[in-house]
């Protein structure tokens, strides 16, 4: 007070000069505005008041101004290579059989044998084979009866139809002529051409192809063209290993060909564009501090992160201060074996561990599996429930000692009611500590519940808490590479605790009148 | 003095069973998970009795058929034995699964316990003989800051440079993968090593509230008349610090530190979480997630039993420090 008089008298002597008595030479101040005055000449106080505007703006008006919502997943085309076909040129035996079961495998491996020795017969499950060597590239196979069972080729015959074979006679009438080097045969009343490139036409119409390469798709429904597969063919000639294929409908497909050189062959990869997730995106433009595991914004779920912590705060703290300024408030005033009973209720809240209390509360919840809302309700509950004691303590504490202080014996003594006497005079000169002590348990109450959030027993998905975000850390490869999601949310969080602290410190000086500078 | 602490010891008591009362019928209001999940488990063996009845035999096994007022009293009788029954998750009496995990919590309390003396005592101290100086605003925030920095953060924040980074320390465990391969004096080493970090972390999350504590108690005792008293009568300004200020602060520190010495028992529950230390606190966090019921009892009563006992301490050291306090 002293001090805020010299202020006055220096700045007023400078103007005019009054009477000694005259009431304009003091300004007079109301308590509030004195408690406000020394709290503003605080600088460190006044930061952590600063900080906590700013995070209460990022956090309530930026999320209503950010572009993305709390739970808005970004995709992004991931490119991948994923094989198509593979292609090998055949410099084997090939057989191609009448029927299923009519050329058995024993009998493959024996008329290779045979081929090698030039011999003429071979035998396989007691059954005689007659081998007949039609050109250098084509050996006919009869069974019993002299029935033909298979042919032995290098070509492969393959149908221009979709899902439509050669009949086994036909593909045998092909070979035959491909391998003799003529250009056409008639088989079964209709006559077919075969032209330099290995296609037969009936007539006009394409019906099949025999070529030296074999090119197989990976998946089954995947029908290769004959154009395709012609194309492919020349690029592997060319040694080229991209390829560009334009079908019929006009679409245009890249591959990349590669060759294996275990299996021979070609494989042929085609690029294809697949819808992710965007997740762990590193900061850009659009998203200043790039997107967490799910693929959503990070700092739009920073700003909802901040709305939870501060209203789980604000909330608990609510609780917290109601329940606590009503008993403790009782237990002063009224004395005697309340005081005594609500105290001994005290004691034992006090005794209770709080933290593994919630802990033990969290996982039940989560074997409940209790809807994420509700779950933040009832965080809320417990945590308030669990909080009391401690401004009960206080406010009774406060008010066992005004009660005993002059100006509550002078109040009696006017006469004032008990109801204006308690909400008046005591009330108020309660208010300072209580004020102080809900500033500082805000901060430990955000901390509580992000440690709770961090563990996984908060605040759950999909709603974002600075401590839920800042969980992703378990993970060790988040922990490493990917600062931009836990880092800035530990920073909010420690600021805004720190700003709450500040504050409430710069409170606790500035509500104190005794303080002096 | 005797009776005072008679006193407190059977109000304690009271409030003890009060507390030990309102945790059983929590632990036996939630859904008994861990018990179904077992049940469950066995009655899909085949030729097994049905789940209903692995439930019913699992529940009078665990004395989880009763009532929760008969079920209290049957856990208080064995608990006044010193039986808290088996751990459903260890598969180990309680009792010996805590004293297996307890030291190592304790050591870890206990070498915290005595750095944050060493630091925060002087540092406050210090903060306070300059009050509204540069020095004071640094300590006071940096108090402030210690204190507002949320645990799992800062861990992480110390993995990341120390075990991450710099590659000197592993990120969790107490003890390498070597461990078995060390002399008995090298694995003593290995497990020092692994403490660091967590010790680290328990420092300077605790260090600020007591740095605070001590600056504004000596605070307190620089605004008395009897410093200045010593000032007038001419004393060197270290005399009048170190030597009547100093003792008189020592009055709340000490009263405060007593109280706080049966915590070192409780273990640090998210610190060893994070670290994966298995001391007292990691345990028990495991078993209260994994709904074992008699070693969460067995720990919230234990923490309680801890609390009420600090108070007491703090209590009885009061009257015994200061000699102006009489207990009446």
């Amino acid at each position: 007070m002293s001090e805020e008089i010299r202020n006055n008298q220096n700045q007023n002597s400078s103007e005019n000069e009054y009477s000694l008595n005259d009431d304009r030479r003091v300004r007079t101040l109301s308590p509030g505005a004195l408690v406000i005055r020394r709290f503003i000449r605080n600088r460190v106080a006044v930061t952590g008041l600063v900080i906590l505007v700013a995070m209460f703006i990022f956090s309530f008006i930026g999320g209503a101004i950010s572009p993305y919502k709390e739970d808005q997943l970004f995709y992004t085309y991931n490119e991948q290579k994923k094989q198509y076909a593979s292609i090998k040129e055949n410099k084997e035996i090939r057989y191609v059989s009448a029927s299923k079961n009519s050329f058995p495998s024993v009998a493959k491996a024996k008329c290779v044998m045979a081929i090698k020795k030039d011999e003429d017969t071979f035998e396989a499950k007691k059954i005689e084979y007659k081998l007949t060597k039609e050109s250098d590239t084509l050996y006919s196979i009869y069974g019993e009866g002299d029935e033909l069972v298979a042919f032995a080729t290098y070509d492969i015959i393959s149908s221009s139809t979709q899902g439509q074979d050669l009949p086994f006679e036909l593909q045998y009438e092909i070979e035959k002529t491909i391998s003799a080097g003529g250009d056409g045969f008639e088989f079964d009343g209709k006559s077919y051409t075969v032209d330099e490139a290995g296609t037969v036409l009936e007539g006009e119409n394409e019906i099949g192809y025999a070529s030296r390469y074999i090119v197989q798709a990976i998946m089954s429904d995947v029908f290769l063209t004959r154009s395709f597969k012609d194309q492919l063919i020349s690029h592997i000639n060319d040694g080229k290993n991209e390829f560009v294929f334009t079908d019929e409908d006009g679409t245009e497909a890249a591959y990349a060909l590669t060759y294996d050189a275990g299996s021979e062959s070609w494989n042929v990869l085609q690029t294809v564009e697949t819808k992710v997730f965007d997740t762990y995106h590193s900061p850009t433009k659009e998203h200043p501090l790039g997107t967490d595991k799910n693929g959503m914004d990070m700092l739009t779920r920073l700003m909802y992160g901040g709305r939870v912590s501060l209203y789980i705060g604000f909330i608990v703290v609510i609780i917290e201060s109601l329940i606590g300024v009503v008993l403790g408030g009782i237990s002063g005033y009224c004395g005697g074996w309340v005081d005594n009973l609500i105290m001994r209720i005290v004691d034992i809240f006090y005794c209770i561990p709080s933290m593994p209390i919630i802990i033990i509360l969290g996982a039940a919840m989560d074997a409940m599996r209790v809807d994420p809302q509700i779950r933040m309700i009832y965080l809320m509950l417990i945590l308030g429930f669990l909080g009391w004691p401690g401004i009960a303590r206080l406010v009774r504490g406060q008010i066992l000692s005004l009660r005993e202080q002059e100006f509550m014996i002078a109040a009696e003594a006017t006469g004032i009611r008990a109801s204006r006497r308690i909400f008046r005079h005591l009330i108020p000169n309660v208010i300072p500590q209580l004020i102080v002590t809900m500033t500082m348990s805000l901060g430990s109450t955000i901390i509580t519940e992000a440690t709770l959030s961090f563990l996984g027993l908060g605040v759950k998905f999909p709603f974002a808490s600075w401590g839920n975000i800042i969980n992703d850390v378990n993970d060790t490869f988040v922990l490493t590479n990917y600062w931009f999601i836990w880092i800035p949310a530990g920073v909010c969080l420690l600021a805004t605790v720190l700003a709450f602290n500040l504050v409430g410190d710069g409170l606790r000086d500035a509500f104190d009148p005794k303080m002096k500078r | 003095m005797k009776k005072f602490i008679i006193k407190r010891l059977l109000i304690s008591a009271v409030i003890l069973v009060f507390v030990a009362f309102i945790i059983y019928t929590l632990m036996r209001c939630l859904p008994t998970s861990y018990l179904e999940q077992v049940a469950r488990q066995k009655s899909m063996t085949p030729g097994s009795k049905s789940f209903e009845e692995w439930m019913q035999q699992l529940s009078a096994t665990y004395g989880m058929d009763k009532g929760i007022l008969p079920g209290f009293i049957a856990w208080c009788g064995k608990a006044l034995r010193g039986d808290f029954g088996d751990s459903w998750k260890w598969t180990v009496p309680v009792i010996d699964k805590f004293k297996e995990s307890v030291w190592v919590s304790f050591i870890m309390g206990g070498i915290a316990f005595i750095l944050e003396l060493i630091i925060a005592i002087p540092l406050g101290i210090i903060a306070a003989t300059k009050q509204y100086s540069k020095t004071d605003y640094t300590i006071t925030i940096v108090a402030l800051a210690c204190f507002s920095l949320p645990t799992f953060f800062f861990a992480s924040l110390m993995k990341l440079l120390f075990s991450v980074k710099l590659g000197w320390f592993d990120l969790g465990g107490l003890v390498g993968r070597n461990y078995n391969q060390l002399t008995s004096g090298a694995q003593i080493l290995d497990k020092a090593h692994h403490l660091v970090l967590p010790i680290l972390t328990l420092v300077v999350i605790s260090i600020g509230s007591l740095m605070r504590y001590t600056r504004t108690n000596m605070l307190e005792v620089l605004n008395a008349d009897y410093i200045r008293t010593a000032r007038a009568k001419g004393l060197s300004e270290s005399k009048v610090i170190y030597h009547h200020a100093f003792r008189n602060t020592l009055i709340p520190l000490v009263t405060m530190l007593g109280g706080s010495l049966p915590g070192l028992f409780s273990g640090a529950l998210i610190t060893e979480t994070l670290y994966s230390i298995p001391g007292i606190g990691f345990v028990s966090f495991q078993s209260m997630t994994a709904g074992d019921i008699p070693f969460s009892m067995f720990y919230l009563v234990f923490l309680a039993i801890l609390t009420l006992l600090g108070n007491l301490i703090s209590d009885i050291l009061y009257a015994v420090v200061d000699p102006r306090v009489r207990i009446s």
